[in-house]
């Protein structure tokens, strides 16, 4: 469990560089304005739970009302923020982290 | 045989089962990481299902189903914070606290500031944040074997608190976290099958007809389309724009709490790598996200088939709600033996719920204790392993004590808003420090200290002046009224405080480290240099 020590000078080399910065901004890019839609999206259903509470008891189907619907589409939204910020990380955030980290792990001490 | 004994023996079965894992997972706990981290060698299926084990406590099982069957619509409104919370621990905590941590909160916060005060601040944090959580727990033990076995007097409830509270002791100082990890994980197995199970049974009577459901509950419950429509609880029409604001208070610290919370930040210190800790993420929020969906059929078969009258009459919280549907719908479908053990069978469920959960909090807790105030406050890291694991266990122990003495102490009282409260603070104050220290290049010691002090005073002092301490006939002090602020959630005003106090700190200090921060940037992102799992 012993951790490596590098000379901090080696993480500001990396930190840089322009691969690390492509991967920071693959990450920011996508997680800060997903995080501002989910938590938007979130209030304005919470917000619609105490203002608009004619609006939220419309029936639909039989006694299934809109709040109900957006409430369910608030777990529907959040499984599949949670998929495809699984597939984006796959695809856009492992690859480019662990050539950074090899490259880093493999420097001569 | 009664359900009351059958509940008894079930339990039981599960006290021995988990103890038995405990002693197991016991000796293979030699090293702090084994204690703190179970060896950093869970799955990240594994870690998914504790950390379902961790958060779906008793709150969450039978709390959110007592609410909808009694005031319907709103329960469900709960529900979606504690859910939509987890994308910010999976979108922007759980990986890089997974690379730039080790064993606690203030490791990553520690890593690029003064130790000292910051690790004194988040494990004071910490400790509070978990010894709320644990009261309201313990009571709600105490509460539920009154109800379910019959116990009505206060010795007998305060003799239910000591056992649940020796047995998490038990967990915890022998089992370490591979142990407490285990009986997340048999727990969260056994609340995921008898949920899933009384929701088939009572979709089955309904024909798979969730409007038909639905309507029956509306009808039942004497409100009528009310009963499906928000604001028979939060926010009311009676309360005015104080209740409304209070639900987006309240819907705030729901959604903010979560990745602040000790006990679920250390579930990600489990697993061998950031991918690992993602993938637990991701299967927690699969399991936690059906076990809501589960609890909304739950709530309203409990308004349709028992009744909220008969709810009530038995606890004014509804928390026996569940309970009260298994033994109905098991009757209906199978006859009176049938009611007896379904009932049974939730109630140990119930029980099984509240014991994992007290446990990963006094886990959360006493490793704070041992690995950031005694061994970096009070030794300046001059510890070994050993004796930091020996301290870790001796605390356990004592916040397992006090925790059984304040839950003892506060029986009877009305002490619901504990919940939200530990939301808050894990809000106000954890959640900007961590936020912050990952992600804001500027902040430095003054700030997270600022941060942490400030979310967790500004919480706390609020709740002390709002209604739900005293000046109402439902408060801590009903008698007595000094409360100025209007809501009983503080969030809507703590959190951006938290966050303020942290932005004013960090401005007002010249502190500065920019080879810390390119230090924790890459490591936070790449996993450079994490903890690697230990090898047996």
């Amino acid at each position: 469990m012993a951790t490596q020590q590098h000379d901090s000078s080696v993480y500001e080399q990396v930190q840089a560089s322009e691969r690390f910065q492509e991967l920071k901004r693959h990450f920011r890019a996508w997680t800060f304005p997903m995080t501002a839609a989910f938590l938007s999206w979130y209030l304005l259903y919470v917000v619609l739970s105490g203002w608009a509470r004619d609006f939220m008891g419309i029936k639909v189907l039989g006694n299934i009302n809109v709040g109900l619907i957006l409430g369910l589409l608030q777990f529907v939204s959040t499984f599949w923020i949670a998929r495809a910020y699984s597939r984006h990380a796959e695809k856009k955030l492992d690859p480019i982290a662990d050539e950074i980290r090899h490259e880093i792990e493999g420097r001569p001490e | 045989m009664s359900s009351q004994s059958l509940a008894a023996v079930l339990f039981l079965l599960f006290v021995v089962a988990t103890l038995a894992i405990t002693f197991w997972a016991s000796r293979q706990t030699k090293t702090a990481a084994d204690y703190y981290a179970g060896g950093r060698s869970f799955s990240g299926v594994q870690n998914g299902l504790a950390i379902g084990g961790d958060y779906m406590s008793a709150a969450s099982f039978l709390g959110i189903a007592g609410i909808i069957a009694l005031s319907g619509y709103d329960g469900f409104l709960y529900s979606i914070g504690f859910l939509v919370a987890w994308l910010v621990a999976l979108l922007l905590v759980a990986e890089l606290m997974r690379n730039s941590g080790k064993f606690t909160m203030a490791d990553v916060l520690a890593f690029r500031m003064s130790p000292r005060p910051v690790r004194t601040a988040a494990g004071v944090s910490t400790i509070v944040v978990s010894i709320v959580y644990l009261v309201a727990q313990m009571l709600g033990a105490g509460v539920l074997v009154g109800l379910l076995l019959g116990v009505t007097n206060p010795e007998g409830k305060a003799w239910t608190i000591v056992g649940v509270g020796i047995l998490m002791i038990i967990y915890v100082v022998v089992g370490g976290m591979k142990g407490t990890t285990w009986v997340q994980i048999v727990k969260a197995v056994l609340l995921m099958g008898g949920a899933t199970l009384i929701t088939l049974l009572v979709l089955g009577k309904y024909g798979f007809n969730l409007s038909g459901l639905l309507g029956d509950a509306a009808a039942q419950s004497g409100k009528g389309d009310a009963f499906l429509e928000p604001g028979l609880k939060y926010g009311t029409e009676a309360q005015g724009l104080a209740g409304k604001l209070d639900l987006i208070s309240l819907g705030l610290a729901l959604v903010l709490g979560t990745a602040g919370l000790p006990h679920i930040l250390i579930r990600f210190y489990t697993v061998p790598t950031a991918k690992d800790a993602r993938k637990s993420v991701i299967w927690g929020i699969g399991i936690i996200g059906s076990f809501y969906l589960l609890t909304l059929v739950l709530g309203f078969g409990a308004a349709a088939l028992v009744g909220g009258s008969t709810i009530a009459a038995q606890d004014k919280g509804g928390n026996t709600a569940a309970p009260l549907l298994a033994q109905k719908i098991g009757q209906e479908i199978f006859g009176d033996v049938g009611g007896t053990i379904l009932l049974a069978v939730i109630a140990a469920v119930a029980f099984a719920t509240i014991l994992a959960v007290v446990a990963g909090l006094t886990l959360a807790s006493s490793s704070s204790f041992a690995h950031d105030l005694y061994a970096h406050v009070f030794k300046r890291g001059n510890v070994t392993d050993k004796e930091e694991v020996v301290v870790a266990r001796i605390s356990a122990f004592v916040i397992g004590a006090v925790a059984i003495g304040l839950s003892i102490l506060a029986q009877g009282q009305n002490v619901a808003f504990l919940v939200a409260l530990a939301f808050a603070v894990a809000a106000s104050g954890n959640l900007p420090a961590i936020l912050y220290s990952l992600f804001w290049k500027d902040f430095n010691t003054a700030g997270a200290v600022s941060a942490i002090y400030g979310g967790l005073i500004s919480a706390v002092v609020l709740v002390i002046f709002s209604p739900v301490v005293s000046g109402s006939a439902t408060a801590l002090f009903p008698d007595a009224d000094f409360a100025w602020f209007p809501l009983s959630n503080p969030g809507l005003v703590s959190i951006p405080l938290g966050f303020l106090a942290g932005w004013a700190g960090t401005k007002l200090s010249k502190e500065y480290n920019a080879a810390k921060y390119a230090e924790i940037e890459v490591r936070a992102l790449t996993g450079v240099g994490a903890e690697k799992a230990s090898e047996h």
